[in-house]
């Protein structure tokens, strides 16, 4: 059986990617399970989609603990505890990262012995937004490394899920997930099929004896105040509000107040000031600052021309 | 017949389109809102004839459905969870019109905390309003029950309502290959919905569900209403036998999975019974003789069934997905309650919960459970209730705990 993890974030296309390899190996003749799992329910927040292939029927479900592929549709996840994104990880398992850095650099930061595969070219140049095209060309990419997809049933696949969104998003996808599945090409076939846990010796589960605990500490309370502030949600954000200050005219009744998250705060000198650890990308300043002071940019853009 | 892949949720859906439901009242609620959502676009493009309408809550959506259905209306909706227990005093009066129709509910953990995976608890809050309970294990057992449902809930002999229950995201979100019946196959199957006495009209006023004063009326009306329950017991068998002619699946109220010459049992209902299956094929080619017994009807309680299904069994180890606050697992103590003083009643009835909140079970976990059941049934000790849950869960939930700054200095170490 095959078993893939795709992490990333919403928005991102994940879960359509999950969607679209699990097509494309049913259109191959495999028995397949594929399912998103999510938390918060938005945008920019962590998740996953798993797929399972098999030429017998599936019988496992929810959670692979023990993935032969695990593709990361944004590098920015891996030290997010949430998402989960080293789980199960082996010497078996083949790595598939977007990111611009170079394969060692990755092993070497996550102590990663087995097979690492980077493909910036998840990452489109121009895009307007940089979570643009990654599901799809993700997908591409997982099809190739499993060798088991040809472009007829990938292309199947594409035609298939994306068909509600008419024949231009079919046909722009399309070129996406083949140009990452021909990109591939000499990785093709490197993902192997993995094996079910044995039942003659196994890891014994580390079951533990619950204690009875004083309600302060088992009642699901928070005590501290201000603990959400520890959350950096700014990474949720796919674009970031920039304010123009030459043409703010500090009326910051506004921006601060229709913020959703309060990340806008108003300074000593009564000018709004984002605070953009937990700006979550919303984009309801750009839409309500009445001088048209503040303009939308790709968070990537941003990041890259912003001096640290 | 196609074959296609389909979540859980679109499953449901597909089942009541191919039921020709004639009106759907709908409340969105995660993880069940694909299905309206599904059915809403059917009945917007006219490929479904009737009409969906969105109520203000699941209280009205109930009371809506079963309000429906007594004009004599077929009549399916859905929910989840909190929206269960919203709709809760209605669930439990609308069963006492006799009323046929079919609400699918897709399990989510119950609140507090709040969460949004599968949990069992949600769907035991509606275990004695009178509710037939049929609960899936697949996709394809959602939609096949679906349309066994309205032949059980319309039955002349039944005529009650029922939940088709599904676990969200093990199954709701969860795509695998489903074989769509011909819809003139599965219109036959399902027939026409026959109102009975059941027919209200404006022009003809009836009053339905009438007060009583004094006990023994009271007690009249509820126990005809376990009868009809118990009576949906021999009703399932032929309803069961009907599909399995006509589609080729078998759908009995209880799955007996290498049961047979099984010496220890893993017993327990939904999606994560597949898990059980597999670990089962994995434990007999370790050479362990390990089955499943997962009833699919839970209401009415196949109690004769499962006795004959457990005789002579040496341990069975029953696997909670939900928790009964100061007692355990409600799987368990139902089953204990049908064995006790029976023949052949397994010596071990060992309680394992496990699965709360959409926790994962681990294959290693089915195998250890099954060690124990079978130390059990030689030492002839039944353990003690055993929560699912690791030394490494705990050091996550320390984490999290840790991170109410307040509480640091009050958690003890991980044991």
């Amino acid at each position: 059986m095959y078993r893939i993890r795709f992490h990333g974030r919403g928005g991102q296309g994940v879960k359509t990617a999950g969607r679209v390899l699990g097509a494309a190996l049913f259109a191959e003749g495999f028995e397949v399970q594929d399912a998103p799992v999510y938390g918060a329910e938005r945008r920019g927040a962590p998740m996953f989609a798993y797929v399972r292939a098999s030429r017998a029927p599936i019988l496992e479900r929810g959670l692979i603990a023990n993935p032969d592929l695990v593709v990361v549709a944004d590098e920015s996840l891996m030290p997010v505890p949430a998402a989960n994104v080293l789980l199960g990880v082996s010497l078996h398992t083949v790595m598939l990262i977007n990111s611009a850095e170079p394969p060692a650099t990755w092993k070497a930061r996550l102590s990663l012995g087995g097979p690492v595969i980077t493909l910036p070219a998840m990452q489109t140049p121009g895009a307007e937004s940089p979570q643009a095209w990654v599901g799809i060309a993700a997908a591409g990419a997982a099809a190739r490394l499993l060798g088991v997809i040809n472009r007829h049933a990938l292309s199947l696949a594409v035609g298939d899920e994306l068909e509600p969104l008419g024949t231009e998003a079919v046909a722009s996808n399309l070129e996406r997930a083949l140009a990452a599945f021909d990109a591939l090409d000499t990785h093709a076939g490197c993902v192997r099929e993995g094996t079910a846990v044995a039942a003659a010796g196994y890891a014994v589960p580390e079951w533990i004896e619950l204690a009875n605990e004083t309600v302060r500490v088992a009642a699901p309370h928070i005590h501290a105040a201000a603990t959400s502030m520890r959350s950096a949600t700014g990474a949720w954000r796919s674009m970031r509000p920039v304010i123009d200050y030459e043409h703010c005219n500090r009326c910051t009744w506004v921006c601060s107040t229709l913020c959703p998250d309060s990340a806008i705060m108003v300074d000593t000198q009564g000018a709004p000031r984002i605070d953009y650890d937990h700006c979550k990308g919303c984009m309801v300043c750009v839409a309500v600052c009445p001088p048209h002071a503040i303009r939308a940019e790709p968070e990537r853009a941003a990041v890259t021309e912003a001096p640290a | 017949m196609t074959r296609a892949l389909l979540t859980g949720n679109a499953a449901a859906a597909w089942g009541a389109r191919l039921a020709a439901v004639d009106y759907v009242p709908a409340f969105p609620i995660t993880p069940q809102t694909e299905i309206i959502e599904t059915l809403a676009g059917w009945f917007e493009s006219g490929t479904m004839a009737g009409k969906l309408v969105t109520l203000e809550s699941e209280h009205s959506m109930v009371t809506a459905a079963a309000a429906a259905a007594a004009t004599g209306v077929r009549v399916f909706t859905a929910t989840s969870s909190q929206g269960l227990l919203h709709a809760m005093e209605m669930v439990y009066t609308v069963a006492g019109w006799r009323a046929p129709f079919v609400m699918v509910n897709v399990s989510r953990g119950l609140a507090t905390p709040i969460t949004l995976e599968s949990d069992h608890t949600d769907v035991f809050a509606a275990r004695d309003s009178g509710f037939l309970q049929i609960h899936c294990a697949s996709c394809q057992e959602v939609l096949d029950s679906v349309l066994m449902a309205f032949r059980l809930a319309e039955d002349a002999r039944v005529r009650l309502p029922v939940i088709v229950n599904l676990d969200g995201f093990t199954l709701s979100f969860t795509r695998e290959a489903v074989e769509l019946p011909e819809p003139g196959l599965a219109k036959r199957f399902v027939g026409t919905f026959d109102p009975l006495s059941v027919r209200f009209r404006a022009s003809k006023p009836v009053s339905q569900a009438v007060a009583v004063l004094g006990g023994a009326t009271y007690s009249y009306f509820r126990y005809e209403c376990h009868l009809a329950a118990l009576q949906a017991l021999a009703v399932y068998d032929e309803v069961a036998a009907e599909f399995e002619r006509r589609f080729g699946r078998r759908h009995d109220a209880v799955e007996c999975y290498r049961a047979d010459d099984a010496e220890v049992v893993f017993f327990m209902i939904g999606a994560f019974a597949t898990k059980a299956k597999e670990a089962v094929d994995r434990l007999r080619e370790a050479g362990h003789a390990v089955g499943l017994v997962r009833p699919r009807l839970l209401r009415p309680y196949p109690a004769a069934e499962l006795c004959r299904a457990l005789s002579g069994k040496h341990a069975v180890a029953v696997i909670d997905q939900n928790l009964s606050m100061g007692k355990g697992g409600v799987l368990h103590a139902e089953l204990a309650s049908a064995l006790y003083g029976q023949p052949g009643a397994p010596p071990v009835l060992a309680s394992f919960v496990g699965g709360l909140g959409g926790r994962d079970i681990a294959a290693e976990e089915f195998y250890e459970i099954a060690a124990q059941a079978r130390a059990a049934a030689q030492s002839g000790r039944t353990p003690e209730p055993r929560l699912l849950f690791t030394r490494g869960e705990l050091r996550q939930v320390r984490k999290l705990q840790a991170l109410a700054v307040a509480e640091r200095d009050e958690l003890g170490s991980v044991p």
